[in-house]
């Protein structure tokens, strides 16, 4: 696998793993976090250099392949696009940030808790890269163990049960996720899982109803949509601020990413018979999480839901099937990732410094912490899609696509939005000004690391806001394959 | 052929080294050496080289299926005998006869990996029972094992009058009883024929645990001493599984499509009582028992589809089943108490064995990149090929969805909750050692299965 330069960006997963392993066996926490960074920051680095070394025509920049097991015709093939990229990109941004910011001495057993996220990385990655089906899930399920071990060990008080819940819920959706990629493995002319063999599968109007429910499940409680939302709050409150920011930030795109590359461009016949519903249903799910938010007095929760109706608003463009729409959700997903994580942080910073994320006991940090209350400002407002942020072109460019589809969803999801604003606004208020509560008396302003981290977040929010038109050159020969079933030319 | 001979001398020469010596634990080692020689002999066959020629009349047969059988086998009672000497030697004050005991029940286990008759099919059942009641009732000052001797061989003496009743009808239908001659008759499935073979399938499910023939199980598994559990749980259902998968596809392979959908019924019910009465164990034995029905309806879904990724899949089940329930037996018959909370905090005391626990637990759930997953994965994967039956398959996966309940209850007490006291117990450095190579093994496996599986051919 080594020996052909052109396959390097198979070391996106090679080198987490290898980190990982080796992260058990590290018994200094500086060593393992010096570990962990330097094995996120390669990555990084791969990232990038492969943007570089990227062919104009970006489809299939490179593909790893041997084979893995010949008996059933599973091949380890991987492969780099403008959709891969973008969420490989984005992993690679968030670990290193992740790793910068954990203060030493705040996790005990440092070592396995470095180890278990580098494994989680390995798995995002082989999730974003993976050509094959069964390769595919492969790493669904090894991104899903470490976060359930890294939530139940290190989490907050209701822990075990939250995250166990957590768990249930998405392993049973990927078993339902087995079973459709099996049956779809069988009844096809070819005896292989690669996805070229997937996408030319010939399935008649029933078995594509069959497989998109079983596929669509699988999906829907990753991202999570509604009515599959349940365990995500308790998940995102009781797991350490870390993991929720790599659940929020990277892991619900596996979802919106299992949709664009396998649910849409498999089952076209289904997709057409249940997208009008499945997009009601969904802006319905993004009121009623909007609507939650506004009333929600933990902040760690507010967040939480006003990710169920962004994310909701990216699945709902999807279904609408236009290319505006999907490029829109190709450059969100990038930008709603690092806002949420923009959000994360500091939500993390009040909670480690005032011991709790209740809003009704915080005020006035503003007055001890402007720099703080400036990132924030940034922030909500990339939350809120104002322009001149980044989530504002995709925002915008969904809302399109819902509207070219049917206008008075379109007006519906508008709601959302203006709820959103509500409840983000809400939050800084009484978070950020106001009188000073007792909660935030002993409030220091933020050090260096984070300052640091918070600034490259923030520049991406104004940069990508001000200047897209990178991205979407980036990103514009990735639309055409995923809709190609639907435009008959 | 090997394995049968080798097995069935040491275990007389087990029986007389009780006489020789009083160390416990050169019994022990007599013993090891003894299942890595049948083992050796297993493969020395594997590779063509019989020992003995003689003429078998057709009555018994070594296939490479059945070699690899026999070495899957043989391998996991290797890695029983090296985990649970120790207490194999506590559980008697003659551990020899005991040891003499399961030699005997190997060799039944060999006679049923190359059966072509039905009498064989018979005698290599009975040579495994009869050993078996009495290794159940061992402890013999404890009521409870008492109870499960005997409960264990009145239904065994049942469900073997069952099989021969069955077997004397297939005779008396087809006038032979080698597996072919039987397979020429059913060609057209008289009542006569059809109730030879659905006695055949009562007793099979029997000896398998396959509900609704499973109420033994559980008493008799939790009434026996831990550790000669362990041996019936994983060996022995293998090799009654094995039976009933080459009963079946011999003799009745022909008529697949008359029985497949009570096997189908029947998976599907031990499926989902063994994993939702799993699911209110308190005591970790009962629920290992009650997962052990469960892991029988998932082999069942193998004998339902009979095809070659039934094959393939029966031989991995059969592997990461037996070595991930031998390990979770061998720590349990260490711990005084058997429920859930006794567990807790155990990383915490003993991280290296914790790990390996951790990963036969993720194996037996079915969690990928262990065997256990692949084992699954081909159980499904047969199923699926009969597109008409996908409701099969969704049974199967709600089930193992449940099984996860439990199964990842034990993780919970194990690696996230603390620890009520301090630990007295001590595992030893070779213990460890060999628990870790299980678990090492397991994920081998689950990376890459096919170097089990293209054994078989």
């Amino acid at each position: 696998m080594f020996s052909a330069f052109d396959n390097f960006p198979a070391l996106l997963i090679w080198l987490p793993l290898a980190g990982a392993l080796l992260s058990f066996f590290i018994r200094s926490e500086i060593v393992a976090k010096t570990t962990a960074l330097v094995v996120s920051a390669l990555s990084l680095g791969i990232v990038v250099a492969s943007l570089f070394y990227s062919d104009p025509k970006f489809y299939q920049l490179t593909q790893v392949s041997y084979v893995w097991l010949p008996g059933i015709g599973s091949s380890f093939a991987l492969v780099l696009d403008g959709l891969t990229t973008t969420l490989c990109l984005l992993t690679a941004l968030v670990f290193p940030m992740i790793f910068l910011l954990i203060p030493k001495g705040r996790f005990q057993s440092a070592n396995n808790f470095y180890g278990l996220m580098l494994l989680t990385h390995c798995g995002l990655m082989g999730v974003f890269m993976a050509a094959d089906a069964l390769v595919f899930y492969l790493f669904w399920e090894l991104a899903l163990i470490p976060v359930y071990f890294l939530s139940s060990i290190w989490g907050g008080e209701k822990r075990i049960k939250a995250t166990f819940k957590f768990f249930i819920y998405t392993f049973l959706g990927s078993l339902f996720l087995l079973i459709g990629i099996l049956y779809l493995y069988l009844h096809q002319n070819t005896q292989s899982f690669s996805i070229v063999s997937f996408y030319g599968a010939e399935l008649t109007a029933t078995e594509q109803t069959w497989l998109f429910l079983l596929f669509f499940v699988a999906f829907a409680i990753k991202m999570p949509i509604f009515p599959f939302h349940t365990w995500q709050p308790d998940a995102y409150e009781q797991a350490p601020t870390p993991v929720t920011m790599v659940l929020s930030a990277v892991m619900v795109k596996m979802g919106l990413f299992g949709v664009l590359r396998w649910l849409i461009p498999l089952f076209p016949l289904a997709v057409k018979n249940f997208n009008t519903t499945i997009i009601i249903v969904i802006v319905v799910g993004m009121i009623y999480a909007s609507l939650i938010a506004i009333y929600q007095d933990n902040l760690k929760k507010l967040i939480a839901y006003s990710s169920i109706a962004h994310i909701g608003l990216m699945a709902a463009g999807a279904f609408t099937l236009s290319s505006v729409a999907i490029e829109g959700i190709l450059v969100q997903m990038f930008n709603h990732g690092i806002n949420i994580m923009a959000l994360w942080i500091v939500a993390d910073i009040i909670e480690q410094q005032t011991g709790t994320n209740k809003i009704s006991a915080l005020g006035g940090i503003a007055k001890k912490a402007p720099m703080l209350s400036v990132f924030l400002v940034i922030a909500a407002f990339a939350n809120i899609a104002l322009p001149l942020t980044n989530a504002f072109v995709g925002e915008f460019m969904i809302f399109n696509g819902l509207y070219q589809f049917k206008p008075w969803i379109a007006a519906l999801a508008g709601v959302s939005i203006i709820l959103s604003a509500v409840y983000t606004l809400n939050m800084v208020k009484n978070v950020f000004y106001g009188e000073s509560s007792a909660a935030v008396t002993k409030f220091t302003d933020i050090s260096r690391v984070q300052v640091s981290v918070l600034s490259v977040l923030t520049i991406f929010i104004l940069i990508a806001g001000i200047y897209p038109t990178p991205m979407f050159e980036f990103i514009s020969d990735a639309v055409g394959p995923i809709i190609k079933k639907y435009n008959p030319n | 052929m090997n394995a049968i001979i080798i097995s069935a001398l040491w275990g007389v020469l087990m029986m007389y080294t009780g006489f020789m010596t009083s160390a416990k634990r050169t019994v022990s080692l007599v013993a090891i050496i003894g299942v890595v020689l049948v083992f050796v002999a297993n493969w020395l066959e594997y590779l063509g080289l019989s020992f003995v020629n003689m003429d078998m009349m057709g009555m018994l047969q070594f296939n490479t299926f059945g070699l690899v059988f026999n070495g899957i086998i043989l391998f996991s009672t290797l890695i029983y005998f090296l985990l649970s000497s120790t207490e194999i030697e506590k559980s008697s004050h003659t551990p020899s006869d005991l040891y003499a005991l399961m030699f005997f029940v190997l060799s039944g286990i060999s006679v049923i990996a190359g059966f072509q008759s039905l009498l064989m099919l018979f005698i290599g059942i009975e040579i495994i029972s009869i050993p078996l009641y009495v290794l159940a009732g061992s402890d013999k000052s404890n009521l409870k094992s008492n109870e499960a001797a005997l409960k264990y061989f009145l239904m065994g003496a049942f469900s073997t009058g069952l099989m021969l009743m069955g077997i004397a009808l297939l005779y008396g239908s087809s006038g032979s009883f080698s597996l072919e001659g039987v397979a020429a008759g059913v060609g057209v499935l008289t009542p006569m024929r059809a109730s030879g073979m659905v006695l055949l399938l009562a007793s099979m499910s029997f000896k398998v645990s396959a509900a609704p023939f499973h109420f033994w199980t559980p008493d008799v598994y939790e009434g026996s001493p831990t550790v000669y559990t362990s041996f019936m749980a994983t060996v022995v259902k293998s090799a009654a599984f094995f039976a009933f998968l080459k009963l079946f596809e011999s003799a009745f392979g022909e008529v697949h499509g008359e029985w497949q959908m009570l096997v189908a019924v029947i998976a599907a019910l031990t499926l989902i009582i063994g994993n939702i009465t799993a699911v209110f164990q308190q005591s970790v034995k009962r629920m290992l028992s009650y997962s052990s029905i469960a892991q029988a309806g998932f082999m069942m879904l193998g004998v339902f589809a009979l095809n070659t990724y039934a094959k393939q899949g029966m031989i991995l089940y059969f592997a990461a089943y037996s070595l991930a329930t031998i390990a979770l037996f061998a720590v349990l018959a260490k711990l005084k108490d058997h429920s859930i909370e006794a567990l807790n905090g155990f990383a915490k005391q003993h991280p290296v064995v914790a790990f390996s626990v951790l990963i036969s637990l993720l194996s037996l759930a079915g969690i990928p990149l262990t065997a256990g997953f692949f084992a699954k994965y081909y159980m499904l994967l047969a199923v699926l090929k009969y597109a008409e039956l996908l409701w099969l398959a969704l049974v199967a996966i709600l089930s193992a969805a449940i099984s996860v309940y439990y199964y990842f209850r034990l993780i919970q007490a194990i690696y996230f909750r603390e620890p009520a006291a301090e630990s007295e117990l001590d595992f030893s450095g070779f213990f460890k050692v060999v628990m870790v190579f299980n678990a090492i093994l397991i994920l081998v496996l689950g990376i890459h299965p096919d170097w089990l599986i293209k054994l078989i051919y």
